[in-house]
């Protein structure tokens, strides 16, 4: 359902990401673990449509569409949700609100109606009890005041809600304790489905624990440099990332 | 595919959507500004000798003043030899009924989504509508009157109710005030006057639409409401003008008085034509409004959204004299194209226990210019006077500006002041989060700036909350309303 090809990127002229071919199929969740400054992040960015982003060459495929020559708001709309890293605040503006915008904006986007105000209720109570949200962060300010811990969790609370087809996780372990790490894994385990796609973007091995990958990926310098399966990440816990730009490229 | 940057200044410079006008035969007066023009104003409005009195006394008055400039606006010379100050739609002056008003002036009304007649029947709001200087339609009245309250023309105030009149105008904003006023007290044509009795509450909400037409013709309104012991009002005003070559100048003044526990509302939508890209031909608005809490546990609040007018220099106050009187001033205004906006707010503690709130919201895009500047003062004999005052700025765009000049003077020392201020740029984070989410880049921006004045919002009557709302998204599509 994703297929990159050869991704070069570059932001202020100087390369970021030099080659990254990956492909997720449906229903998979792959990991893309790598040490600060590897680029995962900004694959997440590019994949998302940030425009800070020059891509250099190079293709991305989403269900047999270019990806590159969508907005951002149509990929939104074609199912490919972010999690973000630092999750934004809006003043002003209810979670509520702005959830019930969006989905209506993707719904609009497939030619359905507006969702019934109750219809919307329900689902929004039903999600909440997944990521065991307090009631009062739904009605609050999106992300306004909430603490890091908060903030991780509205953001799978989103997705949760929106219902992508591809969803990217980009560092959502980072800010969490161990508590609400579980939750947040929990409610992503919940959410798997063979209609939806991972791609858990970490840096540490532990949130693999919590939600295990089918696949895990390696990117060091721009480069996947290593692929294999969930127990690579405990090879890196043991060893970290230092032996690996030493690595022939795999 | 256009940077956010590049979007928000697309959106910040969208076509001004009412810009049409009405074709409609004026009675006017010749340009020019003399002792003689105002003779003829006030007899063309058939007012007794006591106001034609007032009118000269403040034009002489006017004669030894200069035009101020301390604000932070830029405009070209304004030649007040070639403005004329009287125009009338010629046809019928007084109408019973809307059948009897110029059609075009009806479609005018329609087209800025505010047909009378449905007015009328649906919001349960009187309308007294000015168009250019002579009301044309009042409504509602006999309703109001079963209730003892005065809601007409100020022309027929002075006509019917002199006493009123002669009692109340000038007690708040008196025309030695300052240039603009005291222009206005010289040569006003029309505006509104509302009048509460005692102990009544005024069951629905009043609501004035000002309109602008006929090129060259300064509007100088002038607006009183009394609101008597107990009373309780809450008054709208809302205005959008259509598109001309020449800037207009708009001079302005409202008075409101509120006497012991009473309790005026007033809350302004403002929308005039702001003037093209270079800013040609907006509107100068030159607005003196005060409120003053005469009676003790009185209250008077100004809420207002401003979106329009090449330049506003406008700064709604309350005078606290009254013992636990309140003050409160909500403020939104949007800059954009090359609008410049100095306005903000003056409360002036004279009473013991006076509590003042301003919360002010600035958001500029394009080449706008925002300035805040408020002023509270307390006076010696205002003991335990406290006050809140937010000031926030938005910034949209890397060519606009934000400015904030808070003056604070105290003579009592129990006085408990707080001011906070903040100042933000709509990001392109905060636009990409949006975005991300399956929401447009202008959705967003209409969003997070609805978001960003919700404080001020909230203090608007419903059906007005909703206008503003849309207004800023309009403002900001190719600039929001």
């Amino acid at each position: 359902m994703l297929e990159i090809r050869n991704l070069h990127v570059s932001a202020n002229n100087k390369p970021i990401l030099r080659g990254i071919t990956l492909t997720l199929k449906k229903g998979e969740v792959h990991s893309i673990m790598g040490p600060n400054g590897s680029g995962k992040s900004t694959l997440a960015q590019v994949l998302a449509g940030r425009e800070s982003y020059e891509v250099t060459a190079g293709e991305i495929m989403y269900d047999g569409k270019n990806l590159l020559d969508m907005a951002p708001e149509d990929r939104a709309r074609e199912g490919v949700f972010m999690a973000f890293q630092y999750p934004v605040e809006i003043r002003g503006v209810s979670n509520m609100y702005f959830l019930r915008a969006a989905l209506n904006s993707i719904r609009k986007y497939r030619g359905e109606d507006d969702v019934d105000a109750m219809d919307f209720l329900s689902l929004v109570r039903n999600k909440m009890k997944l990521l065991q949200m307090d009631d009062a962060l739904i009605n609050r300010a999106v992300n306004e005041g909430f603490s890091g811990g908060e903030k991780k969790r509205n953001e799978i609370f989103q997705l949760a809600v929106l219902e992508p087809r591809l969803a990217i996780l980009d560092e959502t372990d980072s800010g969490l304790d161990i508590d609400a790490l579980k939750i947040v894994a929990e409610g992503v385990n919940a959410l798997r489905s063979p209609d939806r796609t991972f791609l858990v973007i970490t840096h540490y091995q532990r949130l693999l624990n919590h939600i295990v990958p089918d696949f895990v990926h390696v990117l060091a310098e721009g480069r996947i440099v290593l692929s294999g399966d969930k127990s690579l990440a405990f090879e890196l816990e043991e060893k970290g990332y230092s032996w690996l730009e030493k690595e022939p490229v795999g | 595919m256009p940077t956010e940057t590049q979007q928000i200044h697309e959106l910040a410079n969208q076509e001004y959507k009412y810009g049409f006008y009405t074709d409609v035969e004026a009675d006017t007066v010749p340009p020019g500004l003399n002792e003689d023009i105002i003779r003829v104003i006030s007899e063309k409005k058939g007012e007794p000798e006591f106001m034609l009195e007032w009118r000269l006394r403040a034009f002489r008055h006017w004669l030894t003043l200069e035009e101020p400039h301390w604000a932070n606006v830029t405009y070209p010379p304004i030649d007040y030899q070639s403005i004329i100050y009287y125009s009338a739609p010629s046809k019928k002056q007084t109408v019973k009924s809307l059948e009897e008003i110029d059609p075009e002036i009806l479609d005018t009304y329609r087209k800025l989504g505010i047909p009378l007649e449905e007015q009328e029947l649906l919001a349960g709001v009187a309308v007294d509508a000015v168009f250019d200087s002579v009301s044309v339609a009042t409504t509602f009245k006999e309703k109001l009157a079963e209730l003892g309250i005065i809601f007409c023309s100020f022309s027929e105030a002075v006509r019917n109710h002199p006493d009123l009149v002669k009692k109340y105008l000038g007690s708040v904003v008196p025309y030695t005030d300052n240039f603009f006023a005291c222009l206005n007290s010289a040569v006003f044509t029309d505006g509104s006057f509302c009048y509460i009795p005692k102990g009544v509450r005024c069951p629905m909400e009043l609501s004035t639409y000002f309109r602008i037409n006929a090129a060259k013709t300064g509007q100088f309104e002038r607006t009183l409401i009394v609101a008597d012991e107990g009373a309780y009002v809450s008054y709208l005003e809302g205005c959008t003008a259509p598109m001309r070559d020449e800037n207009q100048l708009h001079a302005a003044v409202v008075e409101l008085v509120a006497l012991d526990n009473a309790e005026i509302k007033y809350s302004t939508i403002q929308n005039w034509y702001p003037g093209d890209d270079e800013g040609r031909g907006g509107i100068y608005n030159f607005v003196t409004k005060r409120g003053k809490c005469a009676g003790v546990n009185s209250k008077i609040s100004w809420t207002q959204v401003e979106t329009g007018s090449a330049i506003t220099w406008k700064y709604p106050s309350c005078i606290l004299m009254g013992d636990n009187s309140v003050g409160e001033f909500y403020s939104v205004a949007l800059t954009k194209k090359r609008q410049q906006a100095d306005t903000g707010t003056k409360m002036i503690h004279i009473g013991k226990n006076t509590r003042s709130t301003i919360v002010s919201k600035g958001i500029s895009a394009g080449f706008g210019q925002n300035t805040y500047r408020g002023l509270v003062k307390i006076l010696g004999g205002a003991d335990n006077a406290r006050n809140y005052t937010q000031c926030d700025s938005m910034l949209l765009g890397d060519k606009c500006g934000a400015h904030t000049f808070p003056y604070i003077e105290i003579k009592n020392s129990t006085a408990q002041m707080e001011h906070e201020a903040s100042t933000s740029k709509i990001g392109e984070d905060q636009i990409f989060y949006c975005q991300q989410r399956g929401l447009s880049a202008e959705d967003a921006i209409s969003m997070i700036v609805n978001g960003f004045c919700k404080e001020v919002f909230k203090e608007l009557p419903m059906e007005f909350a909703v206008e503003a709302q849309k207004l800023l998204s309009i403002s900001l599509e190719g600039s929001v309303g």
